[in-house]
């Protein structure tokens, strides 16, 4: 077997995984399985993309897509309890109008790219060697600015996550430094302005015949 | 540099990549209660584009569509934790995570 050959079964059988791992996503019940079956049509499409030398972004998407992205929505799929079985209660009556969309935009897709397509020949591929180096390149140099840009998206996303989900608890005690510097004496200190008492002088002789008859 | 013709022609790869976001289209309408599973759609559609600009990248010899790739993947981590953190907080507030009992923003 040729190595082009071999390519290409192998490209066909990836494609076979990662069409029947996309419809299990979109049809299983349980969504901790759709989940997994989404870690595997990104690891298949990761093997796709190293078929078509783009190696940096093939182990990316494993890295980062499959171990944090997904990772996280493992993570809120299991903590939320949720009853699935309301949600998927009409399911049966959408599926023949999901059906007929996806399988119309399919249909018009493939007819328009495949026809636009078929003057093109065998592709060329850029080196293997290099393709890590020329994305490096090409971020640092050509596209450093989008790519500072989306430093920032990444800022904002982890701002923006911290700030919607964050809850103080409030049975703890703290120091706030701040409140700490900023009393005043008149917030620690009271003053009160209290009459003195005097013991009454009538109460005790009257009080000590009757109280030792043996003595006397 | 090493040019290595591609295992299949474009156009297969572009159908491939069709058949993606159809499905993940045909997910929104199957699952337009799940919030969970929409959020999965979604990544599956950016999945789906992901593999028309790695396609044409290496038809095309030009990188820069990998560069694109690697632009996409991050607006996509971004935009499916702050998706991830408005269900969880969602959850907190309503009890369910069904797109219906999401109608308190109405008047």
């Amino acid at each position: 077997m040729t190595p082009i050959l071999f390519e290409t079964a192998v490209f066909y059988a990836f494609a076979a995984i990662l069409v029947f791992a996309a419809l299990r996503v979109v049809t299983a019940r349980n969504p901790v399985h759709a989940a997994l079956w989404l870690v595997l049509s990104f690891f298949t499409a990761a093997g796709i993309w190293l078929l078509l030398q783009a190696e940096f972004l093939a182990i990316a998407l494993v890295l980062v897509y499959v171990g944090a992205v997904m990772v996280l929505f493992l993570f809120v799929v299991m903590m939320l309890d949720v009853n699935f079985d309301a949600l998927r209660k009409h399911f049966r009556s959408y599926v023949p109008v999901g059906l007929v969309v996806g399988l119309l935009v399919a249909f018009q897709m493939v007819v328009l790219l495949w026809n636009g397509t078929r003057g093109a020949g065998a592709a060329v591929g850029t080196s293997t060697a290099e393709n890590t180096r020329a994305l490096g390149r090409l971020l640092y140099v050509d596209y450093v600015y989008p790519f500072e840009l989306a430093a920032v998206v990444l800022l904002v996303a982890i701002v923006a996550a911290i700030a919607l989900t964050y809850r103080k608890r409030r049975e703890t005690k703290y120091q706030d430094p701040s409140e700490q510097v900023r009393v005043r004496r008149a917030d620690r200190i009271r003053l009160i302005d209290l009459p003195v008492e005097r013991p009454a002088p009538a109460a005790e002789p009257a009080a000590e015949p009757a109280a030792t008859p043996g003595t006397r | 540099m090493i040019q290595l013709a591609a295992p299949v022609p474009l156009a297969h790869l572009l159908a491939l990549s069709a058949i993606l976001f159809a499905i993940a289209i045909a997910g929104i309408f199957l699952n337009r209660k799940n919030v969970i599973i929409l959020l999965m759609a979604i990544e599956l559609m950016l999945l789906a584009v992901n593999m028309n600009f790695i396609a044409f990248s290496h038809q095309l010899g030009d990188m820069a569509g990998q560069v694109f790739v690697f632009f996409i993947l991050t607006v996509a981590a971004a935009e499916s934790a702050i998706g991830l953190a408005i269900l969880v907080l969602l959850f907190r507030n309503v009890g369910s995570i069904d797109v219906d009992d999401l109608g308190k923003l109405r008047g």
